[in-house]
């Protein structure tokens, strides 16, 4: 069967509502008598509370409640821990979970103390400046390197230090790999991430419908099965009276899979304990503090090289910033130490991170998600490498390729999903040669050296990455043919933008041969579809398509047999397209998939024994482990050297991440994904001060990229199907953004000629001011 | 607190409510009003996700108190459209170049580039992208924004 | 981050607004285009118990051109309207050239030039502009009028010369001399981000190419915006060739004070304030023909 809807540029289902302002988001959310929440927070980064009066609070008019750690009573628990680490050998972790509310210490700044509710947010406001909060500042964690000294202070007191978790994975023998190697090239390395920042905050509405013995809640979450069901236990109620709808998200990126945080815990209990409706919408001074961040990691790295320049192995020693508590576990350190070893056929690795206890706002997963460490160091240990032994920065690349013949390719070390780290498929020459032939690498050096000439420093830079797509456990997806002839297919997966309604729509149509604005896709709302994980890792295309696929093709095989019996022929006889089922070559019999599916819930009559109602079937996928997507950036930058302000030229993508569902949305995920891989290269970092307080949390100070600062991108694509699911499709969300920090790291030191002067860029993120102190020593 | 009477038009139709000063005209139109199109996305006048038209301008509606716009005429995102369930020429572009992904900043851009193409109807790229620069889009990287633009206003020339 | 609340005067009449300050002082604030005060109300960083909103004030938003060149700016001139004029766009170029790099298209819509001056940011653009082309600013308040020069204007950070009862209703440029040139030029992170540093030079040479007046401002380089007479001074008397020019950048690279910030250090700071007075001095001279 060719396709009919997959792979094709599909205009998206959900636009209209989006473009016309009809598209309901959480704080779109009215109900009668709604309340609204505000919190107040710790302005301390670390410090032992020592009274919170609430009393004038309480007194002013229009606030209804005002809540402390106290007023929980037995509610007041740690939240869960998410992830639990994988079984490595060896591995030390120690479990610290926020809290809903502080009740002794505040450990960063921004954690709430207090809960107030009020008639609106402008009193629940105005009622914050009515408490009286008292601490005794302690001692700040900030710096990653002190925090592990014996004298440093201790985020928790109840750890002997500020280790949350040690982990050294090993594949091969790196010591007989570095005794046979003709060249050893070591560095070390600091590389910075932000914050998320999607454009909508976080949010949440609690309604407890008292008369229905239920509670609905409505959360920017991109996890709402697993809110359902942790707030049901949490609350006391049975999963049937919970539902939990994620409507349209204004973007997630990540720390939206974040589960309970306080608020999350919170509003759903004071809506019933006050039986009124709650809304607490975060504000975007609050996000900066109270919605997790992705942040530093200290690498020292070494790689180990025979005389071609082949790589014989790597070893790498990283700290890594995991803020005050951790309840998601390894994933982020997980991703920088596998995901370090990139495209590259690399023998022998030897490993060890160490997650550090900060006072800080918590780490959890942000788009690419500890991938760009990994990429940051293995390609700059490449272009050391390269410089090392007089190689051309490609040919290292090319040198050390997997092969195409290698795959599956076994990395041996454990994944974040669990699994032992193998490369599905992939064929990585052909992304290489693409890239360098869109950018024009071959003249380059004669571009450069013309564009000098008018005074102007051009610089180039190549990167190749992997990201790791697809995980599991598992989705599931429900569809269904109404008397209408619609289709709806219901899945358990929250949506952010990613354009599932139209991704899953293609999916489901090819199976069913109707037109992919005729199935309605329902994502994030558990009274529709209450199985599932999350959109998270680049897996939503990937295991909710493949769930869907799945389904699809159960109900094409249930409309066939049906249309059989109504026709009396054989199922091989038909044709289904366009909405109904026809007798091959005899267009003229034929039956509408909503009168078929009406024949199949009959009214009278019987059902037969051993089968089912409708033209519906429910499927779950789950892939034995994720799929690898790779890809290559390049990019030519002018750099001014005097302001130290790149503008640039040229931006080439090429990507393979298996059968494209549709490309002009996966051109939108890896443009945006760019485009936040160039906020983190060289405009966002959070500035923290020493007494931990964040320097810049405004949209004015915390930099996002303009329309001014994103070039326009020049996409290629190859396909190397993935054997492990039905679609053949990897994911697509976070590779745009993975391999943006070495590239510019690359293209500015080409750009000043900075190796021959001795300066090596071994950060990130950078910006004018620092990358003039890099070059001019003012460090 | 003194309640104030704000009189105002929003996409054409009259509205009275009597409002405390310190409203801010996204909460009113958002709340008083149910225009929940509007977004508010920071609430210190740099993401651009409010921006509404006053008075034909375009202006973060997030620093502007609701009392300030009595007298005055308001259009959001909801008055765009010719119709129910029809799509503006502007808004069709967004759809045919894939210019949204989650659509949360896509309203105050939307409101932008109306009042831009009014007095630019021939942009190049780079106007476009001057006129984009004050609203933040975290999904799109922009190009499919701009193509959008850049679309609108080729079909916007063909029709006048 | 909503505002706490205050209570909220529109006169229509400038006396009107004056007698509401008078009587309220420092508890009051002016409200002009609002585009750095809500922001710092929605923060809940000023609390002011009582706007005094300009907005309806009749007369306060004019642009009226002197025959001489001059060019009298009424303090609730819209920025998006001062940048667009086009008697300023011939008078003064330096106004309009420096505030497309003012904030975004909808903050100069609504912002208005009175409100940024008042407001006394350091880092903002127009008070150094209004630095280099020598402005005096007409303050009126119930008990009279009077003029100050843009020099004594700005004291410190957001603190001016403005008297609690006082209101910055007018803004006087004098008329640039024939073979005068202007320049701005600034490094921000993002196109419409505060400077890491800008400056803002005039100036005028005779008919033989001499430089006979030059004055030069900075922003984001000190406390209050920043002059550099002693870099002007320099300029004076020379033919503006590009040593005259480097000499006098590297002048100005001591007179500036940069205090450093989230974005930059002061040492990149003051090497910024050399380069782009570098740049903006030999746009200047080109065009002071």
């Amino acid at each position: 069967m060719t396709a009919r809807h997959i792979g094709r540029p599909i205009t998206r289902n959900e636009d209209p509502r989006l473009l016309t302002g009809r598209a309901l988001f959480v704080d779109d959310v009215e109900r009668p008598g709604l309340l609204h929440a505000a919190f107040l927070r710790s302005p301390h980064a670390h410090a032992t509370i020592l009274s919170v009066d609430t009393e004038a609070a309480k007194a002013r008019p229009g606030v209804l409640a005002v809540i402390t750690a106290e007023d929980l009573g037995d509610y007041w628990k740690p939240g869960p821990l998410l992830v639990p680490p994988p079984p490595i050998p060896g591995m030390t972790f120690r479990q610290r979970c926020q809290v809903p509310l502080a009740r002794d210490v505040v450990r960063h700044v921004g954690e709430p103390v207090a809960m107030v509710i009020a008639e609106s947010r402008y009193i629940a406001e105005d009622a914050l400046g009515d408490i009286v909060a008292e601490y005794a500042p302690l001692p700040v964690v900030g710096d990653l390197e002190a925090a592990l000294a014996p004298a440093s202070p201790r985020v928790h007191a109840d750890l002997a230090d500020n280790i949350a978790a040690e982990v050294v994975q090993r594949k091969g023998d790196y010591a007989a790999a570095r005794a046979r190697a003709a060249h050893i090239v070591r560095r070390r390395f600091r590389y910075d991430r932000g914050a998320s920042i999607p454009m909508e905050t976080r949010g949440i509405v609690a309604d407890w419908d008292a008369k229905a013995d239920r509670l609905t809640v409505w959360d920017t979450t991109q996890a709402p099965v697993g809110i359902r069901n942790g707030l049901a236990a949490m609350l006391g109620l049975s999963e049937r009276q919970v539902r939990v709808i994620a409507p349209f998200i204004g973007g997630g990126f990540g720390p939206k899979m974040m589960m309970f945080y306080p608020e999350e815990v919170l509003v759903p209990w004071i809506a019933m304990r006050l039986e009124r409706p709650v809304k607490w919408i975060e504000d975007r001074l609050e996000h900066f503090f109270a919605t997790t961040h992705e942040r530093g990691q200290i690498h020292e790295a070494e790689i180990a090289l025979d005389a071609t320049g082949k790589i014989l192995g790597v070893r790498d020693d990283f700290l890594m910033d995991t803020g005050a508590y951790n309840p998601y576990g390894l994933t982020v350190p997980l991703n920088s130490q596998c995901t370090l070893l990139n495209c590259y056929d690399v023998p022998a690795y030897e490993s060890r991170f160490r997650a550090i206890y900060t006072n800080r706002t918590l780490v959890t997963p942000y788009r690419g998600a500890g991938r760009q460490h990994g990429v940051f160091v293995m390609e700059r240990l490449l272009d050391a490498a390269a410089r090392e032994l007089g190689l051309d920065r490609v040919e290292i690349r090319r040198l050390n390729l997997i092969p195409p013949d290698a795959f599956p390719y076994r990395n041996e070390i454990i994944y974040q999903d669990f699994a032992p780290l193998t490369y599905d498929s992939g064929n990585y020459e052909p992304i290489l040669d693409k890239a360098l032939e869109a950018i024009g690498y071959g003249g380059f050096a004669e571009e450069k050296a013309k564009a000098r000439a008018e005074g102007r420093c051009l610089g180039l830079g190549i990167v190749c990455y992997v990201e790791g797509t697809g995980i599991g456990p598992y989705e599931g997806a429900r569809v269904r043919v109404q008397a209408s002839g619609k289709v709806t297919l219901a899945t358990g997966i929250g949506t952010q933008g990613q354009g599932h309604f139209t991704a899953l729509a293609q999916v489901v149509a090819e199976q069913l041969g109707v037109d992919v604005r005729d199935v309605e896709v329902t994502t994030g709302d558990t009274d529709q579809f209450d199985w599932g994980v999350g959109t998270f890792a680049s897996r939503g295309a990937v295991v909710a398509g493949s769930a869907s696929h799945e389904a699809a093709k159960v109900v094409r095989s249930k409309i066939l047999k049906a249309a059989a019996v109504h026709f009396e022929c054989a199922e091989a006889d038909l044709v289904l397209e366009d909405g109904k089922v026809a007798i091959a070559g005899v267009p003229e019999k034929h039956i509408a998939l909503g009168a078929l599916a009406q024949l199949a819930n009959p009214l009278r009559g019987a059902v037969k024994p051993g089968t089912e109602p409708g033209l519906e079937a429910t499927s779950y996928f789950g892939p034995e482990m994720g799929a690898t997507a790779a890809g290559a950036h390049a990019m030519v930058i002018e750099l001014d050297p005097q302001t130290m302000r790149p503008t640039i030229l040229r931006y080439v993508v090429v990507h393979d991440c298996g059968t494209v569902l549709n490309p002009l949305i996966l051109a939108g995920q890896i443009q945006g994904g760019v485009a936040q891989g160039i906020g983190n290269a060289f405009f966002e970092q959070l500035a923290w001060s020493e007494e931990g307080q964040l320097m810049n949390a405004s949209l004015a100070d915390y930099l996002l990229p303009t329309a001014l600062d994103v070039p326009r991108m020049e996409l290629h694509h190859t396909v190397t199907p993935s054997p492990l699911n039905p679609l053949g499709t990897k994911g697509a969300g976070e590779g745009g953004a993975i391999p943006v920090g070495a590239l510019f790291a690359q293209a500015i030191e080409d750009a000043l000629d900075l190796p021959a002067k001795g300066i090596e860029i071994a950060e990130i993120p950078l910006s004018p001011s620092r990358l003039w102190e890099i070059v001019h020593g003012g460090d | 607190m003194k309640r104030v009477l704000v009189t105002l038009s929003v996409n054409g139709a009259q509205h009275a409510r009597e409002v405390e000063p310190r409203l801010l005209l996204s909460d009113f139109l958002r709340r008083d009003l149910g225009l929940t199109g509007t977004h508010v996305g920071c609430e210190h006048g740099v993401c651009g996700a409010c921006t509404i038209r006053l008075d034909g301008a375009a202006v973060r509606s997030c620093l502007i108190f609701a009392v300030q716009a009595d007298g005055h005429a308001v259009a959001t995102v909801e008055g765009l459209a010719p119709g129910r369930g029809q799509l503006s020429v502007l808004q069709q572009a967004f759809q045919d170049t894939h210019g949204l992904q989650c659509g949360y900043c896509t309203p105050g851009i939307l409101m932008t580039v109306s009042a831009f193409l009014e007095e630019n109807a021939d942009p190049t790229e780079e106007q476009v992208r001057h006129a984009l620069s004050g609203n933040l889009c975290r999904c799109t990287g922009y190009q499919h924004i701009v193509d959008a633009v850049l679309l609108a206003a080729k079909r916007l020339r063909e029709a006048a | 981050m909503k505002p706490a609340p205050f209570d909220w005067h529109a006169p229509a009449a400038i006396e009107e607004a004056l007698a509401l300050k008078a009587r309220h002082g420092e508890e009051a604030r002016f409200l002009a285009g609002g585009q750095s005060l809500v922001p710092a109300m929605n923060f809940r960083v000023a609390q002011p118990a009582v706007l005094v909103d300009l907005n309806r004030v009749a007369g306060l938003g004019g642009i009226d051109a002197g025959e001489d060149g001059s060019l009298r700016i009424g303090a609730m001139a819209r920025n998006a309207r001062v940048e667009r004029d086009a008697v300023a766009a011939r008078t003064h170029p330096l106004l309009a050239e420096a505030l497309r790099e003012v904030a975004h298209p909808q903050i100069r819509n609504r912002g208005t030039l009175g409100g940024n001056l008042a407001h006394a940011d350091p880092a903002s653009e127009m008070p150094a502009v209004m630095l280099a082309l020598d402005a005096r600013f007409v303050l009126r308040s119930a008990r009279g009028t009077r003029e100050v020069a843009a020099a004594d204007f700005f004291l410190a950070p957001l603190t001016t010369a403005l008297q609690p009862d006082e209101m910055l209703a007018e803004i006087l440029l004098p008329s640039l001399a024939t073979r005068s040139g202007t320049a701005f030029i600034e490094v921000a992170r993002r196109r419409g981000d505060y400077a890491m540093m800008g400056v803002a030079a005039v100036l005028t040479r005779d008919a033989d190419g001499l430089c006979t007046m030059a004055r030069i401002a900075c922003c984001s380089a000190g406390p209050t915006p920043m002059p550099a007479p002693r870099a002007a001074a320099a300029l004076v008397g020379t033919r503006v060739s590009e040593t005259d020019i480097a000499e006098a950048a590297a002048l100005l690279r001591q007179e500036v004070a940069p205090m450093g910030s989230v974005q930059a250090s002061p040492a990149y700071q003051r090497h910024l304030a050399e380069v782009l007075a570098t740049r903006a001095l030999t746009l200047a001279k080109e065009r002071a023909r």
